[in-house]
């Protein structure tokens, strides 16, 4: 009796199985490479920075005289004033957008596409245009100033395609089954919005949401172009007020010839990364739960 | 004459009165359909009387779900769809100008195939119909809830629970409550869109018990692929193909004595 292939592999699927093995390896190699440069960069700021990362850093007000005793508050306080001035913005606005756009328009018209395209497009502008709409609508039509509420606002149209786009994803998510149980019992569609269909959307919603409040804290140029200084050494304490951000503290710090002023720049990058990597993860559990749910 | 006229009105007023007649007639007259330049229906005839149930059966693709979506509109949800002929309740046109979509969806009630309860309780399940129509004593509700759950065969098994998510009942029940959902909006016509596809015979015969129970008070549409289901509950069985009704009859001659072959030949099993 013969041996059966199975125990005797045949040459030809050896080779198959050869490159079977290359394929993966390149593979491989290639997810490699992003985790060994976001290892790199970690490194590099942590040896710089970590032993300047401590409280007084973060309660202190940067300052160009004394790089010892510079801090990052007034930075830190201006990010999250951008942060939450741009949630309070975008999300009734970026909500209300997509609910049109996905429940009320199940017969797609030709405006619907239109502006659907636009809302796609728009998430691919590259955020200096932003930059530039906001400081001549803002700064100049509307005379806000290079305030805070100029910087909030642009960041808010900077993030709203992202948050429509992510929020229509997280109601298309949501069975149609729901929407048609709840039209055939007689439901006007709002109604079925809002009591079968948004419930089971929020998580994504919030998934979104966090996303858009990361990239707003970490946004830098649209901010330089409407106003924002690199050097602030008090936190902002209206909506008129000048400000700066982390971003741009970071940057302004790294422009210094002073080592001192690096090393300040390395702990402000590792409380920024912090931040974002906080609220990522914030977003990541919300998915995973929604997910185990089912 | 006038005597005999005055005798007539007569008689209907008493007849009016003795018996009032029932209410939900659905007919369906020439009914095109269209998806985009697709025409899924032809010419479809169909009278769906109240107090009785009609089987619509046929291969896949034949239609009869499209049909039965007409019936309560669903279709308008689609987009490019269209509808030609004429769709009528007690004779009124349902696609007419005037009708209020969210209104006909109360008064035709519809039970999909898969399973849907919302993901909430049991309670808050079959509360959501009188809920979204006004209801808002809590105590109304829990009457509503209670009438209705027992007209669906699930009171004696969800009363100690009904708090409970309703995700966490069996196929059967969560269809049971589904039907029970749909009838507590006081509907006067059901659909029910191939209701025990998913299930299992225990779980489907008690539907079917259901179902002939529910006729007394509604008209009642069924998609089925199953042909001993359609003879065991319906009384009138319409044999769709191709986008068209090929014959519609009582339900024990059209699987005793098919006139078309091609029903013969489908519910002999010979293909479908």
């Amino acid at each position: 009796m013969s041996t059966p292939a199975f125990l005797n592999p045949p040459a030809h699927t050896q080779k198959r199985k050869r490159r079977n093995l290359i394929f993966q390896s390149i593979c491989l190699f290639a997810a490699f490479i992003a985790v060994a440069i976001l290892c790199t960069l970690i490194y590099k700021v942590v040896v710089d920075g970590v032993g300047r990362v401590s409280l007084d850093f973060i309660k202190a007000n940067p300052s160009q005289m004394f790089p010892d005793k510079a801090g990052i508050w007034s930075p830190l306080v201006g990010s999250m004033y951008i942060m939450a001035l741009t949630i309070i913005f975008v999300v009734p606005v970026g909500v209300a957008a997509a609910i049109y756009l996905e429940e009320f328009t199940y017969r797609k018209n030709r405006l619907v596409r239109f502006i659907q395209v636009n809302i796609s497009n728009l998430a691919g502008v590259p955020s200096i245009v932003f930059g530039m709409l906001g400081l001549s609508l803002f700064v100049t039509i509307i005379g806000l100033g290079k305030s805070i509420l100029t910087g909030a606002l642009t960041m808010s149209i900077l993030v709203l395609p992202m948050v429509i786009l992510v929020t229509q994803e997280a109601l298309k998510a949501v069975p149609k089954s729901y929407r048609e149980a709840s039209l055939a019992l007689g439901s006007t569609q709002w109604q079925t919005i809002r009591r079968a269909v948004i419930p089971r959307a929020i998580p994504g919603i919030l998934t979104g949401i966090i996303l858009a409040a990361s990239r707003a804290i970490g946004e830098t140029a649209p901010l330089i172009v409407v106003g924002a200084v690199g050097l602030v050494t008090f936190p902002p304490d209206s909506l008129d007020d000048r400000y700066t951000v982390l971003p741009l503290q970071i940057l302004d710090w790294i422009g210094q010839p002073k080592e001192e002023f690096r090393i300040a720049a390395a702990a402000a990058i590792l409380v920024l990364m912090g931040l974002l990597i906080v609220l990522n993860s914030l977003a990541i559990i919300i998915r995973a739960r929604q997910q185990a749910k089912g | 004459m006038k005597t005999v006229l005055g005798e007539l009105a007569v008689g209907m007023q008493t007849e009016k009165t003795m018996t009032e007649p029932p209410n939900g007639l659905m007919v369906a007259q020439d009914v095109d359909f269209y998806y985009g330049n697709f025409q899924a229906l032809k010419k479809v005839c169909l009278e769906m009387p109240p107090q009785k149930i009609t089987a619509l059966i046929g291969p896949s693709g034949c239609g009869k779900s499209t049909f039965l979506r007409c019936l309560n509109r669903m279709n308008d949800l689609i987009d490019g769809t269209r509808l030609e002929g004429l769709v009528t309740i007690d004779g009124h046109d349902i696609y007419s100008k005037d009708v209020d979509v969210v209104e006909l969806r109360k008064t035709v009630g519809m039970v999909f195939q898969k399973p849907n309860p919302f993901p909430m309780s049991i309670f808050d399940n079959v509360a959501y119909g009188p809920k979204i129509h006004g209801m808002k004593k809590k105590a109304d509700l829990e009457v509503k809830v209670e009438e209705c759950l027992t007209r669906s065969f699930l009171w004696d098994e969800v009363k100690d629970k009904l708090h409970q998510s309703a995700l966490g009942l069996s196929g059967g029940q969560q269809q049971r409550l589904c039907i029970a959902r749909t009838i507590a909006v006081n509907p006067e016509i059901i659909l029910m869109d191939e209701p025990c596809s998913a299930l299992d015979p225990v779980a489907t015969a008690k539907i079917e018990d259901l179902m002939l129970e529910l006729k007394e008070q509604f008209t009642i549409v069924i998609v089925t692929h199953n042909m001993q289901q359609a003879q065991r509950a319906s009384d009138t069985t319409a044999f769709f193909m191709l986008g068209e009704l090929m014959e519609v009859a009582p339900t024990r001659d059209i699987f005793l004595r098919p006139k078309n072959k091609r029903t013969e030949d489908y519910i002999s099993g010979r293909f479908g």
